[in-house]
């Protein structure tokens, strides 16, 4: 199975693999559910309790990138570290959509914006300890920005502090000439109790950077640069009781976390025993048979175990399928002829065999057709189908040739698509991409290219792309968290394009989807910032710069001894906040 | 002049004593090619790797023709209504195997393992002959220039032989293959990657026959009918063209049957990387490597291509051997 990528190379975001998410969605957040079945954890709660006690027993297929709050790019970890560490604002512990919204963690409430969206006021509850009993303060968290943002001790971290906050030059608090380390200007902290960032440009939805782990206080006593992983200080309910660094650790009750201060975490189970490095296959095996509580990757099982539980009705009422933040799809080039032509782009939505699309992919369970681009994961979104594949999702032909008529092209025309090399699904698409484009005329050169220069040297670089005639290119996105910024922003605004190459966004470029998107960003009012978000994704369809492939989805597989068991929509894998287990 | 291949009397290294094992009563002459000819007959293993051979090569040119010429193998044609769509791997026991598709089908698109396999043969055996033929025509002229002439010419080749011997020539091949554009040399699409791979594998490997060739010269160049040659008054050309090379035919002939089945897999370790020929065009490496996505869940796919790769290499390996054993008894 492919690797959870880890890329940081663009300045804003990076594609991470998120895990999975409800597909169903829309039960809420309030039902529940003993019975198993094949989704039973999707949209509402498997078999819920409140029985303290036990141990749950996790397993990692790679090693952690890191345990540090400030230097963690997966999802899984986003999700695993509010057990031990506290951020401002976090996603609530609750089922489907519901744990797609920010709850206050740290912090009393959800960011005050002012001057126009570009300071965020946060006021922080009072009696959160650490697990020494030392009180944590308002000092604490902008302590743990501040080294947040040396990104060559902490390479791993999102750097959407150093793209945002007004630096005023401040690169590291171990730089820092000021005797507390203290001096970045950005973060005011008036108290103890309060803390007010100060942005370089309007931005609504700070919020999100609030959850980021970095914003989890960090004592800048104890700190111990990149040896802070090993222990890092506690805030939530649990704290680190071992740490063999590529091999295990465990997490024990921290008994000074006060519940009183902490609405959103139950605390389930007394312990967490965490293995490192374990083979993916044996994992899979070890759930079935009851022998371990969590994969933590929560991206799904591997395909030979996925058979296994497909094939195995009893099994698969242990599983659940679960639509990810993340979409494959194709994008058109407009630089190459006569694909410069909008019509000609239109004739390639219409003629493309949508289930061929989805089998290179692995057929329904690896995920659900794509009309448009923003997964139906992601708050606000809305499924719209401008360019239907006839009945059978396999093509339009007859529409596709009306619009090669218009592009004056009623032959076709013939182009380049371009695939990663390492990446077998993107083979297969490109081939099912061939076949049912040739129906209509078009014919298309399928092109391999190395998958770790892809972005930097080849499609990814304007000038190759267009004098190479890479009229497709077949691509990639999930989101770091799920919210129309953090998934449209780098993949819709062709400012982002760099001539010198490294882009994700490989075609759309249209100033009327980056007028939109500057609106989005200044709209602090959720639901029309959501709507605004959704025009983008509805105008850079109709330009069909974007040809949309495949919604993914992961199959997770229950264990037997677990509680508590659901989806959330915000990491799109299982809650790892919310589980408990009725082995004691 | 000599031919000693043809005129046994004239023969200097003819073994009387397999002469006399070779003929039966009545003593009667028979040329080395006949003696060679009645002892590969007997050799039972290498007739059996022989035969399979032949109906590989035959096979492999039927397909070149009906794939190529008139694209009458439905190679790229998807039958995704045969596979089970929630695991995307044929419907049915054994990889899909029916009637309509005797050696089953791909998983995910369908296509049919056997038109795939036959279309490969042509690009796999196809390369594999053009190489060896490269690394024979190079490695011959370079090993009889070497072997005869001796002195600086012999040290100066024989060093560039150790050069090319120490070339790190799999990361090499990875690496051009990553840079040739698309159109290069008036050579465009699978045209370019497969001269492309003719050329890496060919180029690379004349060095090891080019080392026998040479042994073989250093010892013939002393003998009777080159200095025989060369008192008649015979320039140069004449000797090493028509003095030397026929006596260098034997071994040229095995190394070149052994050389085959080592670049068949070589070929096929190129397309496994992915720098072989581009898809959807099928190679037998092609096909592994995209097996090896699947051999937990469908290992059937993997089972055909490696058992085309293992029987091909396994036959010209048989029918090399015997070869050897026939025309060079002393090797026995």
């Amino acid at each position: 199975m492919r690797r959870k990528p880890l890329v940081a190379a663009v300045a804003v975001t990076a594609a991470l693999t998120m895990g999975l998410s409800a597909c169903g969605g829309g039960t809420g957040g309030s039902s529940s559910t003993t019975a198993a079945a094949f989704n039973a954890g999707v949209g509402k709660v498997f078999n819920p309790s409140d029985a303290k006690g036990g141990t749950i027993r996790i397993a990692n297929s790679g090693d952690w990138d890191s345990l540090d709050p400030a230097d963690t790019y997966y999802a899984y970890s986003w999700n695993f570290v509010r057990l031990y560490g506290r951020s401002l604002v976090m996603f609530a512990s609750a089922p489907g959509a519901d744990g797609a919204k920010l709850v206050p963690d740290l912090a009393e409430s959800l960011g005050v914006p002012s001057d126009n969206a570009k300071t965020w006021t946060y006021k922080l509850r009072k009696g959160v300890k650490y697990e020494d009993g030392s009180a944590v303060t308002a000092k604490d968290v902008k302590y743990a920005v501040e080294r947040s943002l040396d990104k060559d001790t902490y390479p791993n971290g999102p750097t959407y502090f150093n793209d945002f906050l007004d630096l005023q030059g401040y690169t590291s608090p171990y730089k820092d000439s000021d005797p507390n380390k203290l001096g970045l200007k950005a973060i005011d902290t008036p108290d103890d109790q309060t803390i007010v960032f100060h942005l370089l440009k309007p931005f609504s939805g700070f919020d999100y950077f609030a959850q980021l782990p970095a914003t989890i206080p960090v004592p800048q006593a104890k700190d111990t640069g990149t040896k802070y992983k090993e222990h890092v200080v506690a805030t939530g309910p649990y704290k680190f009781e071992s740490n063999n660094l590529g091999k295990n650790f465990t997490l024990v009750r921290n008994d000074q976390w006060d519940p009183k201060t902490d609405p959103n975490r139950k605390a389930l189970p007394d312990k967490y025993e965490v293995s490192l490095n374990v083979n993916a296959d044996d994992i899979d095996n070890r759930l079935i048979s009851g022998d371990l509580d969590v994969d933590i990757a929560g991206s799904g099982v591997q395909p030979a175990a996925q058979g296994r539980v497909l094939g195995d009705q009893a099994l698969k009422a242990n599983a659940d399928s679960a639509t990810v933040a993340r979409i494959w799809y194709t994008s058109i080039n407009g630089d190459v002829a006569p694909l410069d032509n909008v019509h000609c782009r239109r004739a390639v939505e219409y003629a493309t065999d949508k289930v061929g699309y989805q089998n290179a992919y692995g057929g329904p369970t690896g995920g659900e057709i794509a009309t448009n681009l923003l997964p139906p994961v992601i708050p606000g979104a809305e499924k719209f189908n401008q360019y239907p594949a006839g009945p059978d999702n396999k093509g339009d032909v007859a529409k596709a040739k009306e619009e090669l008529q218009q592009c004056g092209q009623p032959n076709g025309f013939t182009t380049n698509i371009a695939y990663r090399s390492e990446r077998p699904k993107e083979k297969a698409s490109a081939e099912a991409l061939q076949q049912s484009l040739a129906k209509a005329g078009i014919t298309l050169n399928i092109k391999p290219f190395p998958t770790g220069d892809y972005f930097k040297l080849y499609a990814g670089k304007p000038d190759y792309a267009k004098s190479n005639g890479l009229g497709l290119m077949l691509n990639g996105w999930g989101a770091d968290w799920p919210d129309g910024f953090g998934f449209l922003s780098q993949i819709v605004d062709s400012r982002v394009i760099r001539a010198s190459g490294g882009n994700t966004n490989l075609s759309v470029k249209d100033p009327a989807v980056d007028a939109l998107v500057d609106k989005a960003l200044s709209t602090t009012d959720t639901a029309a910032r959501e709507k605004t978000w959704v025009d983008v994704d509805k105008k850079v369809m109709d330009d069909a710069y974007v040809l949309p492939g495949v919604w993914a989805k992961g199959l997770l597989y229950r264990p037997k001894n677990l509680t508590n068991v659901f989806v959330t929509d915000g990491f799109q894998m299982y809650d790892y906040l919310a589980l408990g287990t009725t082995r004691k | 002049m000599t031919a000693p291949m043809d005129v046994p009397s004239s023969a200097p290294e003819a073994q009387p004593g397999a002469v006399l094992t070779g003929a039966g009563g009545s003593i009667q002459g028979r040329s080395l090619r006949q003696i060679a000819w009645l002892r590969l007959k007997r050799d039972r293993v290498a007739m059996a790797g022989g035969v399979v051979v032949a109906v590989l090569v035959l096979a492999a040119l039927a397909a070149g023709v009906l794939d190529k010429l008139f694209g009458l193998i439905p190679t790229t044609a998807f039958n995704q209504d045969l596979i089970d769509p929630d695991l995307q791997i044929p419907k049915g026991a054994f990889g899909g195997i029916s009637l309509a598709h005797p050696l089953g089908i791909e998983p995910t698109s369908g296509r049919d393992l056997l038109a795939r396999i036959f279309a490969g043969s042509w690009i796999s055996l196809l390369i594999a002959f053009l190489a060896t033929m490269l690394s024979v025509v190079i490695g011959t002229l370079m090993g009889v220039v070497a072997g005869y002439f001796g002195g600086w010419v012999d040290t100066l080749i024989s060093r560039l032989m150790d050069v090319f011997l120490a070339f790190p020539l799999l990361v090499f091949a990875l690496a051009l293959a990553g840079v040739v554009p698309d159109n290069a040399f008036g050579l465009s699409g699978d045209v370019l990657r497969i001269a492309l791979l003719i050329f890496i594998i060919g180029f690379f490997n004349w060095p090891y026959i080019g080392r026998i060739i040479r042994g073989q010269t250093l010892s013939l160049r002393e003998r009777e009918f080159v200095d025989a040659a060369k008192s008649l008054g015979a320039r140069q050309p004449y000797i090493l063209f028509r003095e030397l090379l026929p006596n260098l035919a034997a071994p040229i002939l095995v190394y070149s049957t052994l050389l085959i089945p080592t670049n068949i897999l070589f070929e096929a370790a190129l397309s496994f990387l992915g720098v072989g020929v581009r898809p959807p065009t099928p190679t037998w490496g092609g096909m592994l490597s995209d097996a090896a996505h699947y051999y937990q869940i469908d290992p059937e796919f993997m089972l055909v291509p490696g058992l085309a790769i293992f029987v091909t290499v396994l036959a010209f390996n048989l029918f090399g051997d015997g070869l050897r054993d026939a025309l060079d008894p002393r090797a026995r």
